[in-house]
């Protein structure tokens, strides 16, 4: 499980995790998870144009991911922004089938776009991706409180100078980088699965914004690692893990939550009741 | 387009200077040219019907709404003050979110500024003292979408409080809280506009609470704005002509009650009434206020 060339898929699954789950949280916390559904399903079609044109995959990622991203931030600010997404989407998977069909010797590649391909990852991928990795953090990090503020209290924010407007344009961009370095490695579908499932499970567990992102990314790093090894132990596909461990990790947070809400209420209940008795 | 926008005021004594200020909305013409002048301290009503441009006023004065024509000067945010606090009146919040109260109110202080938060121990005294000040230091670890709606009234009025405004722009702060909530909230704003002097514009459908301690009603209707002293607006002609239905105003032992008058159907009903079953259901009424009284 710790081959030479299983090192690669533990590298790029731990940076992918670790950007998934600092991103993710923002994604949840915005409830932009179509956004982050459309943006590395609606790139997939820029690396399948890639492909058919010749060009690294990568740059027709990247172009797919930052176009899609910032014309869906700009149209959906006076209209109802999950249309705008779903018509965005629904165009860019179109032209994917449109080049895939002109380019059918390649598909295979285009395939694993969609689903990954974690265990082939060479040691030449994993240095594109920590530069836009890096370049994701760096972007969070700096935009933290104007993120926060300009996701839970949109209409309080340009009382502080923030203007949300700019934030979502900003916001989809952090959100194309994460998709371009991801998508390679893990696939849109993952890449989806892991921006969603650990971070609105996080939620769950903690009240505070600077605990919850760190244990989101603690979440997407238990899925990936997981899947890795599950797939290498059983060979089945690893996208097949990574979405079934987000999904499991997601009810798992919401069972935690549940039994939070309850048992401080019980206490109360008792505590009256106790007060009760004993006036 | 005429508007521009000007981050300092230089009229001599106001905090907030609006002129002249017109706005468009989808076709329609909301505001049709408002004038508004606030002084440091100064408590103004913002009141009139549903629609009346109530919330675009505020929204424009904040500088959110760009106005089709007319300027705004408004307080700026330097080291010393924080410009301008702003209540919207409907916060849409997540119940799950990962933010606790006090989460919230040190977004008012600093939710502008780049990198992540290492709040010392000052920052985080002055969330306390902001906190209590509203009544709301019992529930600071709780989540803000858990919270009850009064709860987060309260939190997000200490959210916009904490910067030290020099203006706050409050849009119906009232409306979630029960009556001695409400009183808590009015009798804190009368306080900072005296020790802080912070001006003070609110909108408010229910002004009872607010007639003691504002300065000056400024009404919208038909676009326009008219401004006058409590005394002047606060009369049941001059309100029901605003309203365009009937309301009355009471004035007794010292207090005012503005009421609005249901088409007078209680009067009706008692005029169909038997004149004995009327008088004896009008004593019993007065025996059941004077055990009240009691």
């Amino acid at each position: 499980m710790f081959e030479d060339f299983m090192v690669n898929a533990w590298e790029a699954g731990t940076i992918v995790a670790i950007i998934a789950g600092v991103v993710g949280f923002f994604v949840v916390l915005r409830g932009n998870s179509f956004l982050a559904h459309a943006v590395p399903h609606g790139a997939f079609a820029g690396a399948a144009g890639a492909v058919l044109i010749g060009v690294d995959p990568l740059i027709g990622l990247g172009v797919f991911a930052a176009g899609g991203a910032l014309t869906i931030s700009v149209l959906g600010r006076r209209a109802r922004s999950d249309v705008i997404t779903a018509l965005s989407l629904a165009m860019m998977l179109g032209l994917g089938s449109f080049f895939l069909s002109r380019s059918s010797e390649y598909s295979a590649e285009v395939f694993s776009l969609l689903f990954g391909q974690i265990l082939g990852v060479s040691s030449v991928q994993i240095v594109p991706m920590i530069v836009l990795g890096a370049v994701c953090l760096a972007a969070v990090g700096l935009l933290y409180r104007p993120l926060l503020i300009a996701s839970v209290l949109p209409e309080m924010a340009p009382s502080r100078g923030v203007n949300p407007q700019i934030i979502t344009v900003v916001f989809g961009f952090i959100l194309a980088c994460a998709t371009t370095m991801s998508v390679p490695i893990v696939g849109a579908l993952l890449m989806f699965a892991l921006l969603v499932g650990p971070p609105a499970a996080a939620r769950f567990v903690t009240r505070r914004p600077v605990t919850a992102i760190p244990l989101s990314v603690l979440l997407a790093l238990v899925t990936i690692w997981a899947s890795i090894a599950l797939a290498y132990v059983s060979d089945w596909p690893v996208g097949f893990f990574v979405t079934a461990i987000s999904a499991l990790i997601y009810v798992a947070g919401r069972g935690v939550s549940a039994l939070r809400r309850r048992v401080p209420a019980s206490r109360n209940t008792a505590r009256v009741e106790a007060e009760a008795v004993a006036a | 387009m005429t508007h521009s926008t000007q981050e300092w005021n230089d009229v001599p004594g106001a905090v907030l200077s609006a002129r002249d200020i017109r706005v468009t909305l989808s076709g329609k013409l909301i505001l049709d040219g408002v004038d508004l002048d606030v002084a440091p301290g100064e408590f103004v009503g913002l009141i009139g019907a549903n629609g009346a441009g109530k919330t675009t006023l505020l929204r424009s004065l904040l500088g959110v709404l760009k106005p089709t024509s007319g300027t705004v000067e408004r307080p700026r945010r330097d080291a010393r003050t924080g410009g301008v606090g702003y209540l919207p009146q409907k916060v849409a919040l997540d119940v799950d979110a990962p933010l606790r109260a006090r989460d919230v109110v040190a977004l008012g202080l600093d939710g502008g500024r780049p990198g992540i938060p290492l709040h010392r121990r000052a920052t985080r005294k002055r969330v306390d003292e902001t906190l209590d000040a509203v009544n709301a230091l019992s529930f600071a670890e709780q989540r803000i979408g858990e919270m009850s709606g009064g709860q987060q009234q309260r939190v997000l009025l200490a959210h916009a409080l904490i910067s030290d405004p020099a203006l706050l722009l409050l849009d119906e702060p009232l409306a979630n809280l029960d009556p001695a909530s409400a009183y808590d909230i009015v009798t804190l704003l009368d306080r900072l506009r005296r020790t802080h002097r912070v001006a003070i514009v609110i909108t408010a459908h229910d002004m009872n609470l607010l007639l003691p301690v504002m300065d000056r009603i400024v009404y919208l209707a038909g676009g326009r704005a008219v401004t006058g002293s409590p005394e002047a607006v606060v009369r049941s002609d001059v309100l029901t002509r605003l309203y365009g239905r009937p309301i009355r105003v009471i004035r007794a032992e010292g207090r005012v009650m503005v009421i609005a008058d249901d088409a007078g159907i209680p009067d009706e009903v008692h005029h169909e009434l038997p004149a004995e079953v009327a008088g004896a259901s009008g004593s019993s009424g007065l025996s059941g206020s004077s055990g009240g009284g009691l």
